[in-house]
């Protein structure tokens, strides 16, 4: 419950975080801080310097236009009451809504969860299905990884030690575009055991023209369930492919994640339970 | 309702808690809002193995920390004796008692032995400090099934416990119950694990010493359910020092649930530890802390057999349970796992013959002892399984099955098979047909097979329980092993200004003694309820009280109070007397006012009673003056509360998750002071057992290490995985005691979990599963289900 | 190093000097005297540490006292207002609400954040939304009767303005 001491700073600007970082190589990004700050209060975590970025207001801005461009440090709750955002990217709400709870949610942030890559996390399930771009910057200038780069492992992103995420970009959806996250909660800890993002566009015809489907909690680090999106794309979307789809989820996935509480085969199994209930849902099944 | 004049119905009436507005309010004062001028902290270092010898230990570097004041081991503090343990298993069974010091010294047997502790100005300085600490160990092997234990080549724990045995002890008769076996029309096997829980108390322990070397007097703040048998324990047997020159107070507790009834190591440590640095040393626990260090729950590995005739008739049911003690005994552990347990397997049920065997058993994991129930919930989930394993083998309706088997209602005073106390009172068909009517139960049934031809599993579980409560009969638990008495006290005074200051021995964390010893105390004095003060938790000023578990609070100790006003109602009629001028025949005492009979315009008020009292100035002759009665109550019996609860659950198919729908119980406690606060205890039981059923279960790995080690592991019930539950009672009044009450701060508890267990497996049993061991988590149900898929 | 942290807190300035690791809720405990707001576990599972920051209700063992600069702050002993308990606190006390209480002051908290989104929630979305909130005592079910008294109450008051 009592942190190991460390060195605090509250830069004003990403330029002077990213100056820290390099004057601190022990420094840790301390964003919503509700990943961090349990791990400090354990132990499990002690870093020797913390740099908070809640004074950089740039990075709380939600811009909307098409797209959205969302500032690393918006809270998830700042992100559930905008309602633009959730008409355009239902999935990104939904996982929004299943974070934690009321008060961690009213601090935690989505770049800070997407920084800390937890397995069991909800929202890098909804930014992967999005194809959602990650806009860092490093003492080299901004650059800009895709989703499908940008988590690694357990814990481990593509940001390197001095790079900040400053912004998740979300391209508007195009065409007819129907999504869904459907979870199953640890009962102890509200991550989930299993959780499954869905968005999939159909054509003129309403058949499925592409399909990007994820699992989080199941697996050691968010992944894309692409035997399930192939079976699905270019049928009619209705249950029996969702069925056929659901039967093909975890198709290529090398490992799946157990533990006391539940074991591999049970996420794995979980997995086409979500991936079927989330397609139906989403495709109105 | 704000309760200003004087009225004879508060009791029966859901009055409010008075204790509400402190805590509402952020003002009540909870252990670690103790803070004393010059008080330093103390934080434990703790094993990280569970079964280690200790090489050595350097605690240099910690020494030179900022703030720091000092660093001490097991070896600096050996005048400290080992804890008691005070309820070892009855005359004549073995016994062999090990109990934890304050620090380990030469071995450590669990993760939560403290090895040194550092005392520093602030507390995270103790804890940087503690970080630095080196120690080398001898790691060991370990155990943590406590059937394994005493199995062959298993790691030993104590050299006097050879196959880790703490005790072994039986009840009943063991040759019927093996012929009965034997003539069984039907018999049924299933072993049942009764897993380890984790308390979880929302407020973890704290512990402040203070001591005075001018008076040589210890003042201790303690999370305690029992002050006095926390000074009278540390007096005796831990510190070797004057019971009079300790003084132990208890200030608002955030729930105990058991967990703080005992002795813990670190009370003496903090006592200790401010002698040796000549100021006040306080000690709060964390949560990650507390689930390794303060006891546990529960933990049977238990093996039935029950013979029955083909119309469901038990003819016998023979139990051998090991019981996991950890890795030593806790204050009261074999008690619980035996007289609260042994004596109560056969439950609600007339079974002829019964016979019960427990091995106590040593393991590397944490102590176990008293949780919610206590013994009852394992008994009361043996047998309720045993019943439903009955029925579902001679395909009968489990209702019907219980009402063959109920011990009859002309029975009571009734003595089972096992050597309890004959049961008080009971009658337990209504309460079973209650809670039909109130279910729905013929229309839910026929729901049920509905939904079962859609795939869906619904399923309706039983549960109808019998407690033993007010644990008190002195000779008698004494007889059972527990090294003292267990009565219980209570004072009642009358201020010169007329306000009546009640005392008691017992100390409420969340119960509302404060409220409920009122309403009793203004009924039976005639006084006004908001002139009534009710006063616990401090040594010094207390009646000697054996404190607040085992639901006993009332039956023991409100009786206590109902003998004090009894007795300050016979002086007033004396002073009244003597005042008015008549004989002490002619005085009627009603509504706090003693009035001649046939003449009430002779009469005095309570408050010139008080004043009359108080002052002195006109008494008979001989007589004291001031109102001023203490009381020390042990009850010829315990009392038994019952009831029969019946949960409603829906299995997902595809996941193996359980939805609770319904749940509804109907509880008989007696007499009820206020339904208000005996509902709040009966709902907040329930969930605790539904915990059991569904969510919790304290998980070590085989090198004893927690894996359920903090709130993100270990699922205690939240508000959206809970209903609202449909509660309502039937009264049978206890004979026992004056109030006619008997107990309700477990029976939900002890009810929940079979109920919720049997729902479950109602639900699956058109897949041909029989038993799944709790907790039935959604893996753990979908598993059964694969494994039944594969097999059908 | 430590560092000089400024905030209001149930409507007064409260200056204060800290080490960066020491935790809201420690601070507000410790040096700020203000002991109803408690700490129940360590991982931010329990809400007993609820506060209100900046009009929303946050873990205060999960924020850094240095991280509440310039925040408005109010606590448990900051609801009533002029002796008055506050509707969810009269809730409580009605409903019994609370057993032991230890939770009481985080659950009372949480429930103004929900209540100050959702007027009038169902029984579900009381449920939900006392998520980050553990009691161990009630079961719940009186404290969902407390939140409905109060949202009862508050809609009344609205009502006669």
């Amino acid at each position: 419950m009592y942190p190991a001491a460390f060195d605090y700073h509250r830069p004003g600007s990403v330029q002077e975080a990213i100056s820290l970082l390099q004057e601190n190589p022990e420094a840790k990004i301390l964003a919503g801080g509700h990943s961090l700050l349990p791990a400090m209060k354990l132990r499990l975590a002690e870093p020797g310097a913390i740099v908070d970025l809640g004074s950089i207001s740039d990075l709380k801005q939600l811009s909307l236009n098409g797209g959205a461009t969302i500032g690393a440090m918006c809270t998830y709750d700042a992100l559930l009451n905008s309602n633009e955002l959730e008409t355009m990217f239902p999935v990104l709400h939904e996982a929004l809504a299943w974070v934690g709870d009321v008060q961690v949610r009213n601090l935690g942030t989505i770049g800070g969860s997407a920084a800390h890559a937890d397995p069991a996390a909800d929202i890098p399930a909804a930014l992967v299905a999005l194809e959602a771009e990650f806009v860092v910057v490093g003492p080299n200038g901004e650059r800009t990884i895709p989703a499908s780069e940008f988590f690694i492992d357990i814990f481990t992103t593509a940001l390197e030690p001095e790079e900040v995420l400053t912004q998740i970009k979300l391209s508007a959806p195009d065409g007819n575009v129907v999504s869904a996250y459907e979870k199953f909660p640890h009962p102890a800890s509200g991550y989930p055991v299993c959780g499954v993002a869905v968005v999939v566009t159909r054509d003129g015809s309403g058949n499925v023209s592409s399909a990007r489907i994820t699992a989080t909690g199941s697996v050691y680090v968010v992944t894309r369930l692409t035997g399930a999106e192939d079976a699905l794309t270019g049928t009619g979307g209705d249950a029996s492919a969702v069925e056929a789809a659901s039967e093909r989820a975890t198709e290529g996935v090398s490992e799946f994640a157990g533990d006391h509480y539940a074991s591999s085969e049970y996420r794995e199994h979980l997995t086409k339970v979500f991936v079927k209930r989330a397609l139906n849902r989403a495709l109105g099944n | 309702m704000t309760v200003s004049e004087t009225r004879k119905d508060l009791v029966g009436q859901r009055l409010k808690r008075r204790e509400d507005p402190r805590l509402v309010k952020g003002a009540a004062r909870f252990m670690d809002d103790i803070v004393l001028p010059g008080m330093a902290h103390a934080a434990i270092l703790r094993s990280p193995h569970a079964h280690a010898r200790i090489v050595s230990i350097d605690a240099s570097a910690a020494r030179a920390m900022p703030g720091v004041a000092g660093v001490f081991t097991g070896r600096d503090m050996e005048a400290i004796n080992p804890l008691p343990c005070a309820f070892p298993v009855g005359r004549g069974f073995e016994n062999n008692i090990n109990t934890p010091r304050a620090l380990a010294i030469d071995e450590v047997h669990w993760t939560g032995d403290g090895v040194a502790v550092v005392v520093a100005e602030t507390v995270a300085q103790a804890r940087d400090a503690m970080d630095v600490i080196q120690v080398e160990y001898e790691v060991l092997p370990a155990v943590v099934d406590a059937e394994l234990a005493t199995g062959e080549g298993a790691p030993q724990l104590h050299e006097n416990a050879p196959n880790n045995i703490a005790f072994k002890w039986n009840a009943g008769d063991q040759a019927g119950t093996e012929t009965a076996l034997g003539n069984g029309e039907i018999v049924l096997k299933q072993r049942l694990r009764n897993q380890r829980l984790i308390p979880t108390p929302l407020e973890t322990r704290g512990a402040t010493g203070d001591y005075n070397a001018g008076t040589d007097e210890y003042t201790f703040w303690l999370s305690s359910q029992a002050p006095h048998v926390h000074r009278l324990l540390l007096a005796a047997f831990v510190m070797g020092h004057p019971e009079e020159k300790i003084r132990v107070i208890t200030p608002d507790l955030g729930g105990g649930f058991g967990a703080k009834i005992f002795v813990y190591p670190e009370y003496p440590l903090v006592g200790w530890l401010s002698k040796a640095l000549n100021r006040p040393v306080k000690w709060t626990e964390g949560r990650a802390e507390s689930h390794s260090a303060t006891t546990h729950g529960r933990d049977h590995v238990t093996d039935i057999q029950v013979a029955a005739n083909r119309d469901g008739k038990i003819t016998g049911l023979h139990v051998k349970t090991w019981a996991n003690m950890g890795g030593y005994l806790s204050t009261i552990a074999p008690g619980v796992a035996t007289t609260l347990y042994g004596r109560m397997v056969s439950g609600v049920y007339d079974i002829p013959n019964v016979y019960c065997e427990i091995v106590g058993t040593y393991t590397n994991t944490g102590m176990v002892d008293a949780y919610r129930g206590a013994g009852r919930p394992e008994a009361t989930y043996l047998v309720e399984r045993a019943i439903d394993l009955v029925a579902r083998e001679l395909k009968l309706d489990p209702a019907d099955v219980r009402k063959v088997n109920f011990i009859a209602q002309e029975s009571f005073p009734y003595t089972n098979g096992l050597g309890m106390l004959p049961y008080d009172s009971g009658n337990y068909v209504p309460a079973l047909d209650k809670a039909l009517k109130n279910l729905g139960y013929s229309d839910l049934r026929a729901e049920q097979e509905t939904l079962r031809k859609q795939g869906k599993h619904l399923g309706i579980g039983f549960s109808s329980y019998v407690e033993v409560c007010g644990v008190a009969p002195s000779a008698w638990i004494n007889a059972e092993g527990w090294g003292a008495a267990l009565w219980e006290s209570a004072n009642v005074k009358v201020h010169l200004t007329g306000k009546v200051v009640v005392t008691t021995g017992a100390l409420p964390h969340g119960q509302g003694h404060e409220t409920t010893f009122a309403q009793i105390v203004s009924d039976r004095l005639g006084v006004a309820y908001d002139d009534i003060i009710v006063e616990w938790g401090d040594t010094k000023g207390t009646p000697f009280g054996y404190g607040t578990y085992g639901s006993r609070s009332l039956t023991v100790g409100g009786a206590a109070v109902v003998n004090s006003v009894e007795k300050i109602r016979d002086k007033i009629k004396k002073i009244a007397a003597h005042v008015l001028e008549v004989a002490e025949t002619d005085i009627e005492l009603n509504d706090g006012v003693a009035s001649v009979t046939g003449a009430p315009d002779r009469s005095l008020s309570f408050a010139e009673i008080a004043l009359a009292s108080a002052t002195g100035f006109s008494l008979p002759a001989g007589m004291e003056p001031y109102l001023d009665e203490t009381s020390y109550y042990d009850p010829p019996n315990c009392t038994f509360p019952f009831g029969t609860h019946i949960a409603v659950v829906e299995v997902d198919a595809d996941t193996g998750k359980v939805d609770l729908k319904r749940y509804v119980a109907v509880d008989d406690v007696g007499n009820v002071i206020n339904p208000l606060i005996v509902d709040g205890q009966v709902q907040g039981g329930i969930v605790q057992g539904i915990g059991q059923a569904l969510y919790e279960g304290a998980v070590y790995d085989d090198d004893g290490q927690l894996v359920t080690g903090t709130l993100m592991d270990y699922a205690i019930p939240h508000a959206s995985q809970m209903v609202n539950m449909e509660l309502d009672r039937t009264v049978t009044v206890s004979p026992v005691n004056a109030l006619g009450v008997k107990g309700a701060g477990e029976a939900g508890t002890i009810a929940s979990a079979p109920a919720v267990v049997n729902a479950v497996i109602d639900a699956l049993s058109p897949l041909g599963i029989k038993h799944i061991d709790m907790p039935l988590s959604a893996p753990r149900v979908w598993a059964a289900m694969q494994e039944a898929n594969e097999r059908n | 190093m430590n560092h000089s942290v400024s905030m209001t807190v149930n409507g007064s300035k409260r200056d204060g000097n800290v080490e960066p690791r020491t935790l809201l809720v420690h601070h507000i405990r410790e040096n700020l005297g203000l002991t109803g707001t408690h700490v129940g576990c360590d991982t931010s599972q329990c809400g007993a540490c609820t506060i209100m920051m900046n009009g929303k209700a946050v873990k205060s063992c999960t924020v850094l006292a240095v991280q509440a600069e310039g925040a408005d702050i109010m606590t448990i002993e900051g609801l009533a207002k002029d002796g008055e308990l506050h509707p969810i606190q009269e809730g409580f006390w009605e409903e019994h609400g609370l057993q032991c209480g230890f939770c009481t002051p985080g659950m009372i908290l949480s429930s103004l954040d929900l209540l100050q989104r959702n007027p009038n929630p169902t029984e579900a979305e009381i449920r939900h939304g006392i998520e980050g909130n553990l009691c161990r005592c009630t079961g719940y079910q009186h404290i969902v009767k407390s939140i409905q008294y109060a949202a009862n109450k508050m809609a009344g008051a609205a009502g006669d303005d």
